[in-house]
């Protein structure tokens, strides 16, 4: 007996599935910002001189990109409320994936930090900027620039792996398929086309991040 | 209801440990020989088989493994394919691997001088024969330090096996908190374990590139 398909029966969710998306990619966007904004405090941080600041960093880095993400997720959401801090699931999963995908940024842009040429900040001291003004208005841009291809793929490899936050009862677009699929019984349909949907979502972010980094880094990005 | 003490609750977490390593292990090596067939495709003569071996890794690097997983474990079986959750889950990871592997190994071979390929069939050898002769040889040295690092990451995605509930660290992490109401440090300790596994990995990976790199000068 062949199996009919039947992707008819996944019309009528269309909102949920928008829902779902839009569920999804909030949560990358905000994940991004806060992990792009921490991640470039936490590199400079590695750059200054005090040591156990540093050292504090690098654990934190190491520990999260050594163990998996879902037991990340899994302990902010079921065991911080132990320590006294009571999290709704769509702010656990909101945190869980900043404190990743911060871990990862710190990490990118240490290197690009790295990659700027030490001449750079010596010409700025030389015309009289003062610290701050070097480091972000001199070194910074050079160092994003070098590293956005890396950060950009860091963003969608977290997009991705929010599939987990719906572990934890977020309604992101994973939810809505188990829940869909849950009324109809068209696992495979449904499944199938939410998978299209992330592949769609993660070929169109990677495009316009970097389309946006050829217009902010003036033709800098590769 | 029995009291779970701390030794009893590490001794459940660490009974599971060999399930994760088991998983991690068949996915590496299914993954490594599926990968290998797909580099060797990769650079083959057709055309049309070199952009099926994109497709599939932009396929597999471009979707949640959840995703796949889910598809496998609750797909297959309403098209009439019944899969257990050790299946599914050494199946995706395998498949999920070959991909990755598959990307970062054409990155090494695309690195050796295209003359190396040329040397080869100067001497007359085939393409296989060029390849394995020639340009793995001097590939694989650029590919072990990458590949080290994948494992890594196959290592933590084992851990989504829990979901379809397959019965390694996490799941029985999940299990243990339901039953002890501790998920502090259950959940504590599981990270302290796969940082066991995945640190030493990452700091040879590490130490395998630093090496490389002052070979090169």
């Amino acid at each position: 007996m062949g199996y009919r398909f039947d992707f008819g029966a996944l019309v009528q969710y269309l909102g949920l599935f928008l829902e779902g998306t839009a569920v999804t990619l909030g949560l990358t966007a905000v994940a991004a910002l806060l992990g792009v904004v921490l991640g470039i405090a936490g590199a400079a941080a590695c750059r200054g001189k005090h040591v156990w600041c540093r050292r504090a960093i690098a654990a934190y880095v190491e520990l999260i990109r050594n163990t998996p993400f879902i037991v990340q997720m899994f302990f902010i959401f079921f065991a911080l409320p132990s320590l006294g801090l009571r999290l709704t699931a769509l702010q656990a999963a909101a945190l869980a994936m900043t404190v990743n995908l911060t871990a990862y940024a710190i990490e990118i842009i240490r290197a690009g930090l790295e990659s700027v040429p030490r001449e750079q900040s010596e010409a700025g001291r030389s015309i009289g900027l003062r610290p701050l003004p070097i480091f972000g208005l001199i070194v910074l841009p050079q160092a994003i620039a070098n590293v956005y291809p890396a950060l950009v793929g860091q963003i969608v490899i977290t997009m991705l792996e929010s599939a987990v936050v719906s572990q934890i009862a977020v309604v992101d677009l994973t939810h809505v398929a188990d829940f869909i699929q849950s009324r109809n019984f068209r696992s495979f349909e449904t499944y199938l086309i939410v998978t299209v949907v992330y592949l769609v979502l993660a070929v169109l972010m990677r495009r316009l991040l970097t389309r946006a980094g050829r217009r902010l880094f003036a033709g800098r990005v590769r | 209801m029995t009291d779970f003490t701390l030794w009893d609750i590490a001794r459940n977490l660490l009974l599971a440990v060999p399930w994760t390593v088991l998983l991690s292990a068949i996915a590496f090596t299914g993954g490594g020989i599926v990968g290998l067939l797909l580099l060797v495709i990769r650079f083959g003569r057709y055309r049309w088989a070199r952009v099926g071996v994109k497709l599939y890794v932009e396929l597999f690097q471009g979707t949640p493994l959840l995703m796949q997983l889910f598809l496998v474990y609750f797909g297959l079986p309403a098209l009439g394919v019944e899969v257990s959750a050790w299946l599914a889950a050494a199946l995706c990871l395998t498949l999920y691997a070959s991909a990755f592997l598959a990307d970062i190994w054409r990155g090494c071979v695309e690195a050796i001088p295209r003359g190396q390929w040329d040397g080869g069939a100067s001497l007359g050898l085939r393409y296989l024969a060029q390849l394995r002769l020639v340009i793995l040889p001097q590939a694989m040295r650029l590919a072990i330090p990458p590949t080290v690092g994948f494992l890594v990451q196959l290592v933590k995605s084992t851990a989504l096996a829990s979901i379809v509930g397959y019965h390694e660290l996490t799941r029985t992490a999940q299990i243990l908190t339901n039953a002890t109401f501790q998920p502090f440090v259950i959940f504590g300790l599981v990270a302290l374990i796969y940082f066991v596994l995945c640190y030493p990995l990452t700091q040879a990976s590490r130490a395998l590139e630093r090496r490389l790199a002052t070979e090169k000068h």
